[in-house]
């Protein structure tokens, strides 16, 4: 490709999460002086460089902040990758779920969003006859759709029941988030977004509508927003007793 | 044994007469059924119409890209879908920005129109593909990456 000559623009948002990057992607190099040269960092995958496990994207979310009744997050879901449409919503494909609960001694309420929890041990890759659940060297678990032939033996396996199937002939899907009949699907982390070094669309949703109960980060990066709060606060996986060592973390549950 | 001979001779011929009589009648019948899409050279052979993509060049010389377009796609799918690789020129939705024929209202027309230029030559060709029961088969105006 055309990599090494021109030097891509960069946003802060990119260099903020990608900054462990820097000198690591020559993506571009801009110069200053004679003999002197600035690294640019950009946009990696664009330049035609592979994910690499340096990263691991995940995400936090904080029960206290997220509000019972508020579904801002699977509307947002809903709507970059067209999963509603059909006028029949209980066969809809889910992504993410509002799930809510109650202590029933002390009526203490609770509300959480609940997708795939982009585990590091997978139980739907170990599954999959044919490859095609799979993880992403960064930590994100995807469908690869080419080859998914709709055992739905990952439903099975899955204990978040986060994955779904797709049932009929769909048409118009997002250009960036392709699906079709007889193959499983789950939450790709909005993988088209994170690739271009932005925020899933939950995420993005979740703070336009002024809970900001969910952060999205690279939790091998021990400066990157969610490490410290990881860091400084106790956080818990669901089913953490399965050793499945979820990219998704919960805090105040 | 001579008799023999020339009876078999005449069978020969007048079946071979027949068969060309039969490949002629199917031609014909092939240019009829297809005429939005092929285009006749000498009056006889159908070829695809294949519709003109935008701009000059495409990202690869055009006899490279008759006979390996889809090693192209299949290689950047592969490293799309499992390292995250996006170029942005070799890419299915690239493909689609260029060569998407305008239908009535110049709005794009889909796989299901038989001017969709895949279907220009796939039909042609007699080969099925797939690619559009998850693919979105006319461009969207949507940016790729979601923006």
């Amino acid at each position: 490709m055309n990599n090494g000559t021109k030097a891509p623009a960069c946003d802060k948002a990119v260099s903020g999460r990608r900054g462990f990057l820097a000198g690591l992607v020559g993506a571009g190099v801009l110069s200053l002086a004679p003999g002197v040269t600035l690294y640019r960092f950009a946009e990696a995958n664009e330049a035609g460089a592979a994910v690499t496990s340096k990263v691991r994207w995940g995400m936090l979310i904080d029960a206290s902040k997220c509000t019972p009744g508020c579904t801002e997050c699977v509307t947002a879901c809903n709507d970059e990758h067209g999963l509603s449409g059909t006028g029949r919503p209980k066969t809809d494909a889910q992504w993410i779920r509002k799930v809510d609960g109650k202590n029933k001694k002390t009526g203490k309420q609770w509300s959480l969003p609940v997708m795939c929890q982009h585990c590091a041990e997978p139980p739907c890759v170990d599954v999959c006859p044919t490859g095609a659940s799979f993880k992403r060297a960064d930590g994100i678990v995807l469908v690869d759709k080419h080859t998914c032939i709709g055992c739905r033996y990952c439903m099975m396996a899955c204990p978040y029941k986060a994955r779904s199937f797709v049932h009929e002939d769909l048409e118009n899907q997002k250009p960036y988030s392709p699906r079709g009949k007889g193959t499983v699907e789950s939450c790709t982390l909005c993988v088209h977004r994170v690739d271009a070094g932005r925020r899933p669309a939950c995420v993005d949703a979740c703070e336009a509508a002024g809970h900001g109960a969910m952060i999205f980060g690279d939790i091998n990066d021990p400066d990157s927003a969610i490490s410290k709060r990881l860091a400084a606060y106790p956080s818990m996986a669901i089913r953490a007793d399965l050793g499945l060592d979820p990219g998704v973390r919960y805090q105040g549950i | 044994m001579v008799r023999w001979l020339l009876a078999l001779t005449m069978i020969g011929v007048l079946s071979a007469a027949a068969l060309v009589t039969v490949a002629q009648a199917t031609d014909s019948q092939t240019v009829n059924s297809q005429t939005v899409n092929t285009q006749t050279v000498n009056s006889r052979v159908p070829i695809p119409f294949v519709p003109k993509g935008k701009g000059d060049v495409c990202v690869r010389d055009v006899a490279f890209m008759r006979a390996n377009h889809m090693e192209l796609l299949l290689h950047q799918r592969d490293a799309t879908v499992h390292q995250g690789v996006r170029p942005k020129e070799s890419r299915l939705n690239a493909c689609l920005d260029c060569h998407a024929v305008a239908g009535k209202g110049g709005k794009p027309v889909s796989y299901k129109d038989p001017k969709h230029f895949c279907r220009a030559c796939h039909d042609y060709a007699a080969v099925s593909i797939d690619c559009f029961a998850c693919h979105n088969s006319a461009p969207t105006g949507a940016e790729v990456a979601g923006q």
